[in-house]
């Protein structure tokens, strides 16, 4: 209790989380919901009905002007010059050496005007690092307390959003977007998400937040929507094999390792970080992330080191039991040499050896 | 609300123990397994292991964390509950009763008195 206990920053929704019994927890600086029923209980909500999660800690970065999408393809490796007006991308930012600054969602609004959903731990970092390379005639805007971000995630989804809109949320396809109304409110209501399910991430002005996210959950109580927590989001997207960055990409994870060649765009032109990862391509990678699930006893987490026949071979980046399967699961980065579905590997557990076995991914796939 | 046995002795890492006799029966508390979340394994030792008063004995998983168990008496190890390790939710609904972890023959009976009793406890815990 000596330590004074550092600032934690808040989103606009944290006064209805508190009030509506949240678990607040420090989550990377920010004092955010970790559960509101229960982790499992959420999970599986958001498998069978929805779910609906402030991810207001998200950062935004608006990126405007007549030579918008040349920086926006000098930066990121997958190719923005693909896009229509209306459509997002998962895509990143790279280092030179090939190493991760960030994975984003780019949006595009408009020929001259892209809108960057980035990691909440990774907003400042991002803006210094678009905002050096920016030598084009564009301006690059954070905008990240002009927004707030609620997702709306699961079969379900669609149904709920629909009450709240009259946007015909049918025309809007997995990875598309439209500015209108929403519950009553300006929106920008992008068909993406971080759940494996289909759903929908709602952006509103911060002083819309708690009304927008009452409302939501008002009209989502008799499809069996409910409020999740980051806990769920987490064991969500690592069933859905959805990258978390400072876990399965970093600064030292290239994407081609990272099992994320397919938003590497090498016929696009240049771009930041293109030469590193052609060599690396060319020599091949030498390791890469795999999945696996416990058939020993015990539950992997982040960062517990892996052995092949008794020697260190790589880590655990992301780990913990699946709610939808009832296993245990989790990702590894491996030498290429042992990455083979099936292989059995020895996920250190306080210092016991368990067995896991190589397994395809991602451990969960909705239906379409 | 939680009620908290008055014969039970709670630690600050939040165990308590039940002594019957020359053996004490070991759980974690409810305020524990409030904070865990759902719990999905645990890990206890085996019988006849021999345990140390504020030492690591084991460990409870939930969804999120890996919390170690700390033995809030020193002894050997007599008994282990078998039913969590195919129902580790019993630690959320009944942590003070079904779900009890292991049960231990005492070395030292006189150490319990370095445990908090249930009024100082629940002061501890804020509850």
């Amino acid at each position: 209790m000596s330590q004074a206990a550092p600032v934690l920053k808040r989103t606009p929704l944290n006064t209805v989380h508190r009030r509506l019994g949240a678990r607040m927890v420090d989550f990377g600086g920010w004092e955010m919901p970790v559960q509101y029923s229960g982790i499992l209980d959420e999970h599986r909500g958001v498998r069978t009905a929805a779910g609906v999660f402030d991810v207001s800690h998200m950062g935004e970065i608006e990126v405007r002007g007549p030579e918008a999408l040349d920086l926006i393809d000098h930066v990121t490796c997958n190719a923005a010059s693909r896009l229509n007006a209306g459509q997002a991308q998962y895509s990143a930012l790279l280092y030179e050496h090939g190493g991760v600054v960030d994975d984003i969602l780019v949006h595009k609004v408009d020929d001259d005007h892209f809108f960057l959903c980035v990691n909440a731990s990774n907003q400042d970092k991002d803006f210094d690092y678009i905002s050096t390379l920016n030598l084009f005639r564009t301006n690059v805007e954070s905008a990240d307390d002009r927004y707030a971000q609620i997702a709306i995630q699961g079969p379900r989804a669609a149904d709920l959003a629909q009450k709240l809109t009259a946007i015909p949320l049918a025309h809007v396809r997995y990875y598309w977007f439209r500015d209108g109304e929403f519950a009553g409110v300006p929106a920008r209501i992008a068909r993406t998400g971080y759940t494996g399910e289909d759903g929908f991430e709602v952006y509103v002005a911060p002083e819309e937040a708690e009304a927008v996210w009452l409302k939501i959950l008002d009209a989502g109580l008799e499809l069996g929507a409910r409020p999740c927590g980051l806990g769920a989001r987490n064991t969500l997207r690592l069933e859905a094999k959805m990258a978390l960055y400072g876990h399965e990409i970093d600064a030292s994870i290239s994407p081609l390792e990272a099992d994320l060649a397919w938003i590497v765009k090498f016929d696009k032109g240049d771009f930041v970080g293109r030469r590193a990862l052609e060599k690396q391509r060319a020599a091949g990678v030498r390791r890469k992330l795999v999945g696996f699930e416990m058939t020993g006893r015990g539950i992997a987490r982040d960062g517990y080191e892996v052995q092949i026949d008794g020697q260190p071979a790589g880590w655990v980046t992301s780990g913990g039991p699946s709610p939808t399967l009832n296993r245990n699961i989790g990702l590894a980065m491996l030498p290429v040499e042992a990455a083979q579905i099936g292989r059995t590997i020895q996920v250190m557990i306080r210092n016991q050896p368990a067995d896991a076995a190589i397994a395809p991914t991602p451990f969960y796939k909705r239906a379409k | 609300m939680a009620t908290y046995p008055e014969n039970f002795r709670y630690t600050k890492e939040h165990e308590w123990v039940s002594i019957n006799g020359d053996v004490g029966t070991v759980g974690i508390t409810d305020h524990a397994q409030s904070e865990l979340g759902d719990i999905v394994f645990v890990d206890l030792p085996k019988p006849g292991t021999r345990v140390e008063q504020g030492k690591t004995m084991g460990s409870v998983e939930s969804v999120k964390a890996v919390s170690d168990i700390y033995s809030p008496v020193s002894g050997e190890v007599v008994e282990i509950n078998e039913t969590l390790a195919d129902s580790p939710e019993k630690l959320n609904s009944d942590p003070h009763g079904d779900a009890w972890l292991v049960r231990i023959r005492l070395s030292a009976p006189a150490e319990i008195n370095n445990l908090l009793s249930a009024a100082d406890y629940q002061k501890y815990t804020g509850a």
